[in-house]
């Protein structure tokens, strides 16, 4: 490797090489690694008996318990629906699948706030079915539902996007396999699908819980920033700012921050423990 | 069992696959379609394994209409073209699968599950890989685990898509072997797809030649050699 002649083509020279991994340090530190610390920094500014008193105020634990119960509402609802329509467009051939692909990519694209203002227009007060709900009192906008609504249309994407590269690069070779031995569709899905998609899943809803727990725009306009009823961790966490509280602000950012943390840690264990199988399912 | 295919057509949106083609297939025998790539050989296989449904026409086994027939109806053993083993079980799980999932009133107990997958293994000559995943295997390997597999549900049939088609020139010799040994041993009617002609000609009893989606010739090895019927066939076999 010293013999500069015969370097693989792949290879980079070392000056050329440390460049590069100064720069994609420099990067990761200033865009990523700072500001993490920063959030952590400010709320610890006034010890961590300030910070854990800031967080044991009630609104401050409403909005906790919400996005946590947003979170896992939404989520599983999402999983299911992305695995449906990642199944649904790798395994079947029909007409207008692009055009559906282009759907579900569709809430990347929209403003999250134009999302949260459809749902308003939808189902608020001011609409037939929104009026009819309220009178059943079931209302959407200001409320849990609407909530749920906004951060699943927001993350709807991340986990069928994980899932259809992988499930087209598999095939439906093993699955008409598993057919062909006499499994029947549920079968078939159990036994063979989701294990080979699992990791894809785990991905697709990791990303999709982180997202889920962060999101404002949307779900600031559907849901009113009640504090203590509608109010999320991102939401408080704004209004908190506004008012200069920034300790109660930046600890309960720095909860959401930790919440992230968690799940990448937990992604990272599970890569750790299964490599032997994430080796396996990948490839033959 | 006896395969009879009558006035089979199917079509793709608007590519024909199959013009109308009828065949019928003796009990027991080894049977070659072969043809250039796209003349509808694995359509054809797959409209018998009940994985495509033909445009027209029917399928018979042993003289019952089973057109109809759901793929798990059919039982027929079939081997892909890339094996399509279960790439996240281990050898065993892949050759038990299929009895694994028979319903509980016909599913065979756990020690003979085991006991019939050792068997599978040794009449494949592979008798230590149980544990071992499909991405542990060599090509070889892998064609007879697909074909283990798909013996283990007793089927009524063997279906092959180019089962040596992604082997190497030795390999492929051995395992040509290994197939008319499994093939004498089990007396199933197989029917294997090969572009390969060699192969159909050493291999089969009978050869169905192929082309766009029509049947050129249907006859014993010897009988295609000495009297190809169409300009295409001599042509296709070289004579
Ligand atoms: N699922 C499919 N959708 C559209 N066209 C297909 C499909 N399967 C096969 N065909 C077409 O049917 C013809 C026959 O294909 P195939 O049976 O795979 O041929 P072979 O196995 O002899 O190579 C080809 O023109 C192929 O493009
Ligand atoms: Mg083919």
């Amino acid at each position: 490797m010293s013999d500069a002649t015969f370097r693989p083509a792949t290879d980079e020279t070392p000056l050329a090489r440390r460049a590069l991994i100064a720069l994609a340090v420099t990067g990761l530190s200033v865009l990523v690694l700072a500001p993490l610390v920063a959030v952590f920094v400010e709320a610890l500014r006034d010890g961590i008996g300030a910070a854990l008193q800031s967080l044991s105020h009630k609104d401050a634990w409403a909005a906790i318990k919400l996005t946590v119960t947003i979170a896992a509402i939404s989520v599983p609802l999402n999983a299911a629906f992305g695995i449906a329509a990642a199944w649904f467009i790798t395994k079947f051939d029909f007409r207008g699948k692009a055009f559906l692909i282009t759907l579900i990519d569709l809430p990347f694209s929209v403003s999250p706030v134009v999302a949260g203002l459809c749902i308003v227009l939808t189902f608020g007060a001011n609409s037939a079915i929104g009026a009819w709900l309220v009178d059943q009192g079931y209302p959407i906008v200001f409320a849990m539902p609407g909530i749920v609504l906004a951060t699943m249309f927001v993350t709807f994407p991340f986990v069928a996007r994980e899932l259809i590269p992988v499930m087209i690069e598999q095939g439906r070779a093993e699955e008409e396999a598993a057919l062909t031995l006499g499994a029947g569709g549920w079968r078939v899905f159990w036994t063979v699908t989701l294990p080979n998609i699992r990791w894809a899943l785990l991905y697709g809803v990791l990303l999709c819980n982180a997202r889920a727990m962060g999101e404002f725009g949307a779900v600031a306009v559907v849901s009113g920033k009640i504090r203590g009823q509608t109010a999320t961790i991102p939401t408080t966490i704004e209004m908190l700012y506004q008012e200069y509280l920034s300790v109660a602000a930046f600890t309960l950012a720095a909860v959401l921050a930790l919440l992230a943390l968690v799940t990448l840690l937990l992604k990272t264990l599970l890569e750790l423990r299964h490599a032997d199988q994430l080796a396996a399912t990948h490839r033959h | 069992m006896h395969i009879e295919i009558d006035e089979i057509s199917k079509q793709f949106g608007t590519t024909a696959a199959l013009h109308p083609v009828s065949l019928a297939i003796p009990s027991g025998a080894l049977v070659a379609l072969l043809g250039p790539s796209g003349s509808g050989k694995t359509t054809l296989l797959r409209i018998l394994g009940g994985l495509e449904f033909p445009t027209s026409g029917r399928v018979l086994f042993d003289g019952q209409d089973a057109t109809g027939l759901s793929v798990q109806q059919r039982r027929a053993g079939f081997v892909f073209q890339s094996y399509a083993l279960f790439r996240h079980m281990t050898v065993f799980d892949n050759i038990a699968y299929g009895l694994n999932a028979r319903p509980s009133a016909t599913r065979p107990q756990k020690a003979e599950i085991a006991r019939r997958v050792t068997k599978l293994l040794d009449l494949i000559q592979l008798p230590d890989i149980g544990s071992r995943y499909p991405s542990q295997l060599s090509g070889g390997q892998r064609q007879r685990v697909a074909l283990a597999r798909a013996l283990a549900i007793e089927p009524r049939m063997l279906l092959l898509d180019e089962p040596f088609g992604a082997l190497d020139a030795k390999v492929r010799k051995e395992l040509r072997q290994g197939l008319r040994d499994i093939h004498d041993t089990t007396g199933l009617t197989t029917v294997f797809v090969t572009h390969d002609q060699d192969e159909a000609m050493e291999l089969a009893d009978l050869v169905v030649v192929m082309s766009m989606g029509k049947i050129e010739q249907i006859g014993k090895p010897q009988d295609i050699r000495a009297r190809p019927a169409t300009p295409f066939v001599r042509e296709f076999i070289g004579a």
